[in-house]
């Protein structure tokens, strides 16, 4: 393949004031974002060198912008040389010129075309078509038409991966996932809410290089960033394993950067590279600047983890409460079980609020013995670290097919 | 007489539809139409209070963390919590941060476009260009070097045919008027804003973890903890990196943001006259910084709260009061059990009901319900909200940092006061706002530091976070903010622990609202009216005025569960 000025992108990224060396520093990196050897650098510059502008479809349907606007905080390469540099993003409305007619066509024309990559932010509402419609037509609609023909999805955020907050009991809409509206093109899930742009710029990187996405879990994500545990690479961990928790916001244990767990921390059940990668140009995360994780990159996070200043042992999967080196997998379970049934939203509903009476004895019975606490600090450390190996085994076995093993996953 | 639809409307947040009769080369009537809702109101009742804020701020991901800000407010308010003087900083100096970067962004990236013509700067000499630039502002990057190489990366780019966000748009419009030089000047900037933006939103990773979506909201105060001498909390180090930041921001805006400001403005004059709309104004109010002001409207902070009716500027605006604000369905796809009924938050009223045409479809019943959004009134107003209202409410107050920011870019300009009722005030008013607001941050940063330098540690009034130790009966709250669309309030009904009622009442709901029942239009809406079409295939002209209110519609669109009744049925299964 060659560009379509007959320039490799490297001459181009030239013109943008990008040298050689910064282009295969990127490379590196790049390469390194995604858990390859670092000997196929080369192998990535001379692909990317190589390649045509890929044309992108970035279709928003039931979303709050909060993946666009993760984009627009790309850096390495930044949001204008993607755009200008490495894809043709014919059609993104947040950020294209042309309006109504004139950027409906500028999408049909790109999708005319073919091998194009569909972005997809925000769930589709199939319960009431009317609450999502862009030109006069439903969200499914436009997203049936707009694969066609496709090269990928990449589902940017945990709404059009999973249906998200949209999705959420009692899901008022019947928001789904993409993926419950249309197949047979490979789709990518990179979740979390919002997307982190240094992973989306890598599963870009690793289309064009090798042609085809990253190595996926059974929900679709890439190993590459969501196949370790936060709880495994959290920067707090020693402190977890020395049982120092944080008791309150601002304490003695929270200025010193204690383990979050005790305030809610999700880290233990949810999978994501957020400590290595962070956010913001590897400024930060949430659990470096103090809260929890929350769990946002699982499937089903908005009810399985909520609320979410309990403990994980007590998180409300199944109607009871979950010792702790059973909760990775349980949450795993309930949620892929939750794809299928889309009346989820109502049982969760009717758990969260059989779950807070539960919760407001519990408060009555800590606040009498406040004491207690402390003591079984140790004891919850190790049921906790337990859980890590249990979680593990079960996230790393089945790879690949992301849809036919979520289903499987139902029968679980 | 022809109907003209625009779906999408884009360069905004969100899904927006717009329908207009032009006659005689100008709008005469004019329908916003919000296409999409999620429910998120719905989706909190019955949930735990303290978690509100985590789903409320997805309400929107362009203004992140303004309904993070809003919603704790009003649960605070609701259980009595009082964020302490460090939490309430932090809150504002990510708010002031978030709306510099907002305001930037809007400009370059969601508006520069309805005024400049990337393509017309093919044709500009780089020296030119150059002196033009350096004769207005001392920007560093204003060189003939720097003009020629974005030249050459945006001729390489426009000649690859394959042209991306470009592709469509309104090339060579009869509306563009600026210089070859200018455009090339405007089309740098719009590339170094999308850096400045970058970088300078680090802030909130810095002190909130992330962004989009900063994770350190929590009842009470902060989830930061904060000690100049930890290297794991907010530190001298992190206060002395986000000052650096903010003061670069502050560069930013008065070297390249409001000069552009002024180039453009003054190439489109007649635009101070076009796009005015109601002419009537309201201001919670904002940015105070003592303690009673944590949710109800504060009396003394950086934004007066007012009232201006009828495009009254001579007088000082009424005071705010909450209670004048109620919402009408009459056009919206909701159903109250009184049809005609304009019903106050706490005891708002909702069932959805989708009356729309099926999709796909051509035309909006707008005689019918047209749209996803309610019609906020108050005392049976429609109000505008936004950047504009806040000057304007600020200048006619005799507030002593808005008044002679606002005279003095008047005078710059050669402009009466009426001037900022328009589709460009509106512009100059969002510029005028970042420099206040970039100001006000470095103010806020270094009260952080003398505050904690004196050994105040203290983030979170912990005395009120277990649900027990909240007041017994059913608890009302509401939190108001200013936020850079406007004035934004959540309203939040907790019985028993939990949240009973949740609504949001949001900017661009006031701003893009339908007609009310009395069939009075919202402002999108009055204002579009009069504005001039000189091509219906390419509308330009509707972009520039809609694109000056900065539309957010998933902030927009909401869904009220008045007495959470679904839930209750589902309690009882």
């Amino acid at each position: 393949m060659t560009s379509e000025t007959g320039r490799p992108l490297s001459a181009r990224l030239a013109d943008a004031g990008v040298d050689r060396r910064s282009f295969l520093k990127f490379c590196a990196g790049i390469t390194a974002t995604l858990a390859l050897p670092a000997q196929l650098a080369p192998k990535v510059a001379y692909a990317l060198d190589k390649v045509d502008r890929p044309t992108v479809i970035w279709l928003e349907f039931q979303d709050c912008a909060g993946d666009s606007e993760a984009f627009l905080r790309s850096r390495n390469p930044s949001a204008a040389d993607l755009i200008l540099g490495m894809i043709s993003l014919d059609y993104h409305e947040t950020v294209m010129a042309a309006s109504g007619t004139a950027a409906e066509k500028a999408r049909d024309d790109a999708v005319a075309k073919g091998g194009h990559l569909v972005v997809v932010e925000g769930s589709i509402p199939t319960g009431i078509p009317g609450a999502c419609t862009v030109g006069g037509k439903s969200a499914e609609e436009i997203l049936r038409a707009a694969v066609r023909g496709a090269a990928g999805i990449i589902n940017v955020g945990t709404c059009s991966a999973f249906g998200g907050i949209p999705a959420a009991g009692p899901n008022p809409t019947g928001a789904v996932r993409v993926e419950d509206v249309v197949g047979g093109v490979p789709v990518v899930n990179l979740t979390g809410c919002p997307v982190n742009a240094d992973n989306l710029t890598a599963t870009i990187v690793h289309q064009l290089t090798f042609g085809e996405f990253p190595a996926r879990d059974r929900f679709g994500r890439p190993l590459f960033a969501y196949g370790e545990r936060i709880h495994d690479t959290c920067q707090r961990r020693g402190h977890f394993d020395a049982g120092e928790f944080a008791e309150q916001w601002g304490d003695a244990g929270h200025r010193k950067g204690w383990c979050l767990y005790r305030l809610g921390c999700k880290g233990p059940s949810t999978f994501h590279n957020c400590p290595s990668v962070r956010f913001n140009g590897g400024t930060s995360w949430p659990v470096a600047a103090g809260h929890g994780c929350v769990g946002c990159s699982e499937p089903g996070f908005w009810d399985t983890m909520s609320p979410f200043y309990d403990r994980l042992p007590h998180v409300a999967t199944s109607g009871f409460d979950l010792t702790a080196d059973k909760i990775g997998v349980g949450v795993l379970a309930a949620t892929a079980t939750g794809f299928a049934a889309h009346g989820v939203g109502k049982v969760v509903q009717h758990r969260v609020a059989a779950h807070h009476e539960k919760q407001a004895a519990r408060d009555r019975a800590a606040d009498a013995a406040d004491t207690a606490a402390t003591a079984d600090t140790a004891a919850t450390a190790d049921t906790a670290a337990t859980a890590d190996t249990a979680a593990t085994a079960d996230h790393e076995a089945p790879i690949g097919k992301a849809h036919t093993d979520a289903e499987t996953g139902e029968a679980e | 007489m022809s109907r003209l639809v625009i779906d999408p409307v884009s360069r905004i947040e969100g899904h927006l539809r717009v329908e207009v009769q032009v006659d005689g080369g100008q709008v005469t009537e004019a329908y916003a139409s919000s296409t999409m809702w999620r429910g998120i109101e719905t989706i909190l009742t019955g949930r735990d209070p303290r978690d509100a804020w985590l789903f409320a701020q997805r309400i929107c991901g362009v203004c992140t963390s303004v309904h993070a800000l809003a919603s704790v407010r009003a649960v605070e308010d609701a259980v009595g919590a009082v964020p302490p003087l460090n939490a309430r900083l932090l809150r504002d100096l990510i708010a002031t941060s978030l709306c510099v970067h907002d305001h930037v962004v809007h400009f370059y990236h969601l508006q520069a476009l309805d005024w400049v013509d990337p393509t017309a700067a093919l044709a500009a000499d780089p020296a030119r260009a150059a002196a033009l630039a350096q004769s207005i502002s001392d920007y560093p990057r204003s060189t003939a070097g720097l003009f020629a190489s974005v030249q050459t990366r945006l001729k390489v780019f426009l000649e690859s045919g394959k042209i991306g966000p470009f592709t469509n748009g309104y090339w060579g419009h009869p509306a563009y008027r600026l210089s070859p030089e200018l455009n090339l000047i405007a089309f740098s900037h719009y590339l170094d804003a999308l850096d400045f933006q970058r970088e300078y939103i680090r802030v909130h990773a810095l002190l909130g973890g992330k962004n989009p979506h900063p994770q350190t909201y929590v009842v009470g105060g902060m989830a930061s903890p904060i000690d100049l001498n930890s290297q794991d909390a907010i530190n001298a180090n992190t206060l002395q990196e986000v000052a650096q930041i903010l003061q670069r921001g502050l560069d930013f805006v008065e070297q390249v943001f409001l000069p552009d400001l002024q180039a453009i403005g003054a190439a489109y004059p007649e635009w101070t006259t076009y796009g005015r709309g109601l002419g009537s104004y309201m201001v919670f109010g904002d940015y105070s910084l003592s303690p009673p002001g944590i949710a109800r409207p504060p009396r003394d902070g950086l934004f007066p709260g007012g009232i201006i009716r009828n495009g009254n500027l001579a007088a000082k605006p009424e005071p705010f009061d909450p209670s004048g604000i109620a919402e009408s369905v009459a056009h919206s796809w909701f159903r109250y059990d009184d049809p005609g009924a304009a019903l106050p938050p706490w005891k708002g009223e909702t069932t959805p009901q989708y009356t729309g045409p099926e999709p796909p479809f051509e035309q909006l019943d707008v005689a019918g319900k047209y749209t996803w959004l309610k019609a906020p009134r108050y005392q049976g107003a429609a109000m505008e909200v936004g950047p504009v209202a806040r000057m304007l409410v600020g200048y006619t107050s005799g507030d002593a940092r808005i008044r002679p920011l606002v005279q003095g870019a008047l005078d710059a300009l050669r402009l009466p006061p009426e001037a900022l009722m328009s589709t460009l005030g509106r512009v100059l008013a969002r510029g005028l706002e970042t420099r206040l607001m970039a100001q006000y941050s470095l103010e806020l940063v270094n009260r952080l530091r003398d505050n904690v330098a004196g050994g105040d540690l203290a983030v979170a009034d912990t005395g009120r976070w277990r649900p027990t130790s909240w007041p017994e009966g059913t608890l009302l709250g509401v939190g108001f903010h200013e936020a850079p669309r406007g004035s934004l309030s959540h309203w939040v009904v907790i019985e028993g622990g939990r949240i009973r009622n949740y609504q949001a009442v949001v900017p661009t709901t006031w701003n893009a609202s339908p007609r009310d029942a009395a069939g009075n239009p919202g402002a999108y809406e009055a204002a579009l009216v009069g504005t001039p079409v000189a091509d219906p295939q390419r509308p330009l002209e509707i972009l520039r005025t809609l694109h000056s209110f900065d539309p957010c519609m998933a902030c927009a669109a909401h869904l009220y569960d008045a007495e959470g009744r679904d839930i209750i049925e589902v309690r009882v299964q």
